[in-house]
């Protein structure tokens, strides 16, 4: 994929300003999947109580970056560091791991497919406190009541099994879960994509009154630029694998520069929208990239 | 007021009745589960202390009475050598029940955990296991019964090491499948996160959830190697006879059978009928319930 | 009722029970609503409301056993009481759009052979013909490589890949009516754009009218000209897209509008609505948001309100007149 004739915006996230107290600095991270190039030399910083955004359209790496930062998936090439810890490599011991464990987590968009459907919510919350902090029961019992009261989930609802709770107290479960772990960075995988209206602003809320309660760092990877503007301090907006524009929220949504973004942001529907096709878009220049979208 | 007719795919009423209704371990399998589950329970009993309530003596030969009927307190009268076939039927459960309970959790323990382990670390190791299994997958039961009889001596307990190896590459497969899909879920990706060991993983979460399809594999593969270890018995390679078997009785009956006293081979194919058509039947309907639970 | 009122589909007091565990359970309650050519109503709720209900009771597919009562007219005709060749033809002329795609596209046969199916069977149109219309229908959702699809099996596309197929073979048959549940869902906004335009066109060109299903406000607003609001498995306000924004009648309506982050002005917090949404069966007895509503007086949980026409619109909240104009301001808050 060629450079991107925009110039990117420089914003508290740019990598080439000074990095100063960098949680989480991401250096030329690229991940190929056979011959497809998935993600292609991004970089990145986000800073310690800082959020950011990813933002792109289906297929554009974002979720490989997720993979990458949390572990899950080794880069081809790059470095990730986190507290000046290295996590490009996988961990080795299960001391490193845990190390790992205690600096990021994350939230995944499926409510329904991210608790063990036989563990209640109690149960799992309380396995990562018995590796993380160890303590008695007694004490974990206590712990884990109040990580509950944190995203306002009662004792009947942490007791139940997953399949008693709606999605958003499936998703409550998973947050107060990643949570245990004291992290001092959460990555949130289109975590209330899947949420109903009124559901999904109790969440945003939640993660709102979290980050200033506990300063967790947010990495939020969604589809919609409204809760991205919501929750978030800075953006980096991702086209096939690359970062296209970077800078505050609020600059970039309100003054998109890139093409893309530009594409992106027009095709938010508010009220007096009209739909417009891709390829009636013939103002902006170098929209030839941007058409025909159909990766399996 | 207007009724709309159309087709649907829900639960017919009769099976909705019983699902939901039961002893906890049963649960969702109905009438017939529950049935089913009584006959193995029996038999079972009968392998444990059938030799302790036999009336006589199974090996007490008595050439006298050879195929002679019903008479006095054997019920089921006697075999070609005059031994009583209530007793024998009854000490023969041993060997016939524990044989096959012993081929499924060795198959299903190997069975398993290739298949977790498989699932688990995909790659290469995933393409050379699943070849490695492949090849083993060609060969016949009986083919490797006949090898392993020759290697350790003629038995049961050759015959059911083989048959554990020959189970364990088709084990492997279906349940390599069911430990894919459950890897997949976003759970146990959250619990690597965490920085749990992949075995604690394996064990109390991906396993312990696969624990539905497991049982119900096993159970189905029981009917399965009662079947092969009697035909393997008949052919001579199992259990060696005078030992009661069932299996056995069925080969040795024969000789009966053509001198139009069917009673042993007869006696003997029954038992191993029930039990299988019982095992089968509460195994499909395990297999059933553990796909809905999954979903 | 005749068509002659402009009306191509006319929706009057729908409810429907299920059959759940032996009883029957209420999922719609009193539902009315009108679409005439060319129009395009938004169906608006959140999950469990009965939207998807309300798509397939006009489509005739409910499950086996549903008691549905009021009246269901498709230009003039009672759709509930059509059988046999009259329920045929009236299928050619109302497609729809489901929301799972995955569970509706038969998994074992390519996608060509399920866009292609009705129209050589329905319609008599020749193989080579319907394969080239899917393929340029495909070209216009967004997916360039049609020939190669059309040999692809489901399991081979992602999940927008095959909602773009359900939107495409919906539209290969040219229906009047189109019932589209959550069509783009699954897709980024951009793709969403592209289908909606799609969508635009046809109502303009060929006065294809369309119901149009979606959990997203802003979306209805900006591509339906009438939008009903779902809440319970009944409809609290019906309205003209642009009033429904800026000045709801319903709180629950006010609460959806508050409880959306915006994509401009400054951020605050959300004036989420408390609790959760509530199935029709869920309901309490009286106003089935009364639980939930900041507005609540004890009145509220007497009866249940009617729909009552109030200027371009209807609203089923008894203190509608008393609040209008306040819930605009009193939607955020706090
Ligand atoms: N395990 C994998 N093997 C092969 N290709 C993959 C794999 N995971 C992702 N990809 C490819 O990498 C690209 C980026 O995928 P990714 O899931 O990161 O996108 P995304 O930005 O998260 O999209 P979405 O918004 O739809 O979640 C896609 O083209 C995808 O097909
Ligand atoms: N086959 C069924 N049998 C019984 N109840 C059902 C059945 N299908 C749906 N329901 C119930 O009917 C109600 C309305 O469901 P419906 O699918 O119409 O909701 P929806 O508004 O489309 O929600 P979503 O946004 O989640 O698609 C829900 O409470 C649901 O639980
Ligand atoms: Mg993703
Ligand atoms: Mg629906």
């Amino acid at each position: 994929m060629g450079e991107s004739a925009v110039p990117l915006a420089s914003g508290p996230s740019d990598p080439s300003g000074s990095t100063g107290e960098a949680l989480l600095s991401v250096r030329g991270l690229t991940k190929h999947f056979g011959t497809n190039v998935a993600v292609d030399d991004v970089s990145f910083d986000i800073a310690r109580g800082g959020s950011l955004a990813i933002v792109g359209e289906s297929g554009s790496g974002k979720t490989t970056i997720a993979k990458m930062v949390v572990g899950l998936l080794a880069p081809t090439s790059g470095t990730i560091t986190t507290c000046g810890h290295d996590r490009s490599t996988p961990a080795r011991g299960a001391a490193e791991r845990r190390r790992r464990g205690a600096e990021v987590q994350i939230v995944f968009q499926d409510p329904y497919s991210s608790l063990d459907p036989r563990q209640s919510g109690a149960s799992a919350i309380d396995e990562v406190l018995a590796l993380h902090r160890g303590g008695s029961s007694a004490d974990r019992a206590l712990r884990v009541a109040e990580l509950g009261d944190l995203v306002g989930l009662d004792d009947r609802q942490l007791r139940a099994l997953p399949k008693a709770l709606s999605g958003g107290q499936r998703q409550r479960v998973a947050i107060a879960r990643a949570l245990a772990a004291e992290p001092q960075l959460l990555i949130l995988d289109e975590s209330v994509a899947a949420l109903d209206v009124s559901i999904q602003a109790q969440v945003l809320n939640l993660l709102a009154d979290v980050r200033a309660d506990t300063g967790v760092s947010y990495l939020l990877i969604s589809h919609d630029l409204a809760v991205v503007r919501q929750i978030t301090d800075d953006v980096i907006v991702m086209h096939r694998g690359v970062v296209v524009e970077r800078g505050a929220t609020r600059d970039v949504l309100d003054h998109p520069q890139a093409a893309y973004t530009r594409l992106l942001r027009a095709s938010v529907p508010t009220p007096g929208w009209r739909p417009r096709r891709r390829s009636e878009w013939t103002d902006a220049p170098d929209l030839s990239d941007v058409s025909d979208v159909s990766a399996g | 007021m207007s009724l709309v007719e159309l087709p649907t795919t829900a639960v017919p009423p009769a099976r909705r009745r019983l699902a939901g209704r039961g002893l906890p371990l049963l649960r969702g399998t109905g009438l017939v589960g529950h049935l089913c589950a009584i006959v193995l329970l029996g038999a079972l009993l009968v392998a444990v202390f059938g030799a302790a309530i036999a009336p006589h003596d199974p090996d007490l030969t008595n050439l006298s009475f050879a195929f002679v009927g019903r008479f006095q307190d054997h019920y089921l009268g006697f075999d070609s050598q005059g031994r009583d076939l209530l007793s024998r039927l009854l000490a023969g459960a041993r060997t016939s029940i524990l044989g096959p309970l012993v081929v499924v959790l060795l198959s299903m323990l190997f069975g398993t955990v290739l298949a977790i382990a498989t699932a688990w670390k995909g790659g290469r190791f995933d393409t050379i296991v699943s070849a490695a299994l492949d090849v083993l997958f060609a060969f016949p039961a009986i083919v490797l019964a006949i090898i392993a009889s020759v290697v350790i001596e003629p038995g049961l307990k050759a015959a059911s090491l083989a048959l554990s190896v020959a189970y364990t590459p088709y084990i492997a497969r279906v349940l390599r499948s069911a430990a894919l899909r459950e890897r997949s879920r976003d759970y146990i990706a959250a619990l690597e996160v965490q920085g749990l060991r992949a075995w604690v993983i394996c064990v109390r979460h991906l396993g312990r959830n696969m624990l539905p399809i497991i049982v119900a594999q096993g159970t189905i593969l029981f009917g399965y190697a009662m079947v092969d270890l009697a035909a393997i018995s008949f052919l001579g390679l199992g259990v060696q006879p005078p030992q009661a078997d069932w299996g056995v009785m069925v080969a040795t009956g024969q000789s009966g059978v053509l001198q139009g006293y069917p009673m042993e081979s007869l006696c003997a194919g029954l038992c191993i009928v029930v039990v299988v058509i019982a095992v089968n039947l509460l195994g499909e309907r395990l297999s059933d319930r553990s796909t809905l639970v999954t979903r | 009722m005749s068509a002659a009122d402009g009306r191509l589909l006319d929706v009057a007091s729908l409810a429907v029970q299920l059959p759940v565990g032996g009883e029957l359970r209420t999922v719609l309650h009193d539902v009315s609503f009108h679409i005439g050519p060319g129009e395009a109503l938004g169906l608006v709720g959140e999950s469990g409301s009965g939207k998807s209900m309300t798509a397939r009771a006009i489509a005739r597919l409910l499950p086996a056993g549903a008691v549905t009562t009021g009246t269901i007219s498709y230009a003039g005709g009672d759709v509930t009481a059509l059988k046999g060749a009259a329920l045929r033809s009236y299928r050619a002329e109302v497609a729809m759009v489901f929301q799972d795609p995955r569970a509706h596209i038969n998994p074992v046969r390519r996608i060509g052979d399920f866009m292609t199916e009705a129209l050589r069977t329905n319609h008599g149109v020749s193989k080579a013909d319907a394969v080239a219309r899917a393929i340029g229908l495909l070209a216009e959702v967004g997916i360039a490589d049609g020939q190669r699809r059309l040999e692809q099996h489901p399991h081979e596309l992602s999940g927008g890949l095959l909602q773009r197929v359900m939107i495409a073979s919906a539209l290969l048959t040219e229906p009047r009516l189109l019932l589209a549940d959550e069509p783009t869902t699954a897709l980024d906004v951009t793709t969403q754009a592209d289908v909606m335009a799609i969508l635009d066109d046809l109502r303009r060109e060929r006065g294809m009218a369309l119901l149009f299903i979606t959990h997203d406000l802003e979306l209805a607003s900006a591509v339906c000209d009438r939008t009903a609001v779902m809440y319970a498995g009944q409809l609290v306000e019906q309205r003209t897209s642009s009033q429904l924004h800026d000045d709801p009648l319903h709180p629950y309506t006010a609460g959806l509008v508050g409880a959306r982050p915006r994509i401009d002005g400054d951020v605050t917090r959300l004036a989420a609505i408390p609790g959760r949404p509530r199935s029709a069966y869920e309901a309490p007895a009286g106003c089935a948001f009364a639980d939930r509503c900041e507005h609540v007086e004890d009145a509220c949980g007497e009866a249940r309100p009617p729909l009552e026409p109030i200027e371009d619109g209807f609203v089923r909240c008894r203190r509608a007149t008393e609040l209008r104009g306040m819930l605009r301001a009193g939607g955020r808050h706090g």
